[in-house]
């Protein structure tokens, strides 16, 4: 999967896991996706450290950087891919 | 003079949600049979014309309370435009959060959602009206066997002979599977002008809670 499809499938991905109410093609992947983006809040914070647990089998090592890789679907996408390549690496 | 007529609280506004049919007051908002119980829900929050998107993130317990609340809080009245901290909220059901206890039992296998954990509460319901209308005053969820009307009477005139509080919404809010019931009373200090208005007793409760058409006699 190149990371055009990863942020297409994440966009999916995030709306089912959410219950939200937009369309793939309503989200910017380069928004924030907490506040003035899409306006998650915390519980949906807990959610997409799950998503990304279940999913991608890929744990978020430090809570610290939940914000910066929580940030937008591209900056989720971004640290898929890195964390994916250093376990086949 | 009857205790009727020398009560004094009024509930102003009832409606009630079951057996796939929503009334406001007398009048039978939405009759759709054949279908699921979240279907249904989900058919009332669009008859309503709802634009809340939290809905679709709620249990099915905070769902069906949130709408029978709506039912009765809106339009709001000019009467109980009021403080915040004046309106009370006083609910109670028989399976308390069970719907959602079992669907969180469910996914213990796997990761658990934290957004299903957050309403195993039943009081959850309560904060997500709360939230919804800007209430700020007394709270309280009674898990019971059945409807308690007798308690739900004293303890909500002893509310309101007390001076905070104004107006409560009160009631009963249950769900497991599909079969369910909300009904839920607006109870004031003030009468209002409505033909809807009937004295805060039990009986008036009883009688919207089990009258078959949901007409209050």
């Amino acid at each position: 999967m190149n990371r055009e499809q990863l942020v297409e499938e994440l966009k999916q991905q995030i709306i089912e896991q959410l219950n939200l109410q937009v369309k793939p093609a309503d989200i910017v992947a380069s928004d924030p996706l907490f506040n003035e983006g899409l306006g998650l809040d915390s519980i949906d914070a807990l959610e997409l450290i799950v998503l990304m647990q279940q999913k991608y089998r890929i744990k978020l090592a430090n809570a610290e950087d939940g914000p910066k890789v929580f940030q937008s679907v591209d900056t989720m996408a971004d640290f898929i891919l890195a964390n994916q390549t250093t376990q086949a690496g | 003079m009857s205790m009727q007529e020398t009560a004094p609280f009024w509930i102003n506004a009832a409606a009630r949600i079951s057996g796939h049919r929503a009334y406001r007051n007398q009048e039978l908002l939405l009759d759709k049979q054949g279908i699921r119980t979240d279907e249904f829900l989900l058919e009332l929050y669009n008859r309503l014309g709802l634009e809340y998107p939290k809905w679709f993130k709620m249990d099915r317990l905070s769902k069906l309370g949130l709408l029978a609340a709506e039912l009765v809080l809106n339009p709001p009245s000019d009467h109980e435009l009021r403080n915040p901290f004046e309106w009370g909220i006083v609910l109670a059901n028989r399976h308390s959060s069970l719907d959602t206890d079992r669907k969180f039992v469910d996914q213990l296998a796997e990761i658990p959602s934290p957004a299903v954990f957050v309403y195993t509460l039943p009081n959850i319901l309560i904060g997500e009206i709360s939230i919804r209308h800007g209430f700020k005053g007394e709270q309280a969820f009674f898990i019971q066997e059945e409807f308690p009307a007798t308690l739900l009477v004293n303890y909500v005139s002893s509310l309101l002979e007390e001076g905070i509080t104004h107006s409560c919404l009160i009631g009963w809010a249950d769900i497991l599977g599909e079969s369910y019931n909300a009904t839920l009373y607006r109870v004031s200090r003030v009468r209002e002008d409505s033909v809807h208005s009937m004295p805060f007793t039990t009986t008036n409760i009883y009688q919207y809670l089990y009258h078959e058409q949901g007409a209050v006699s």
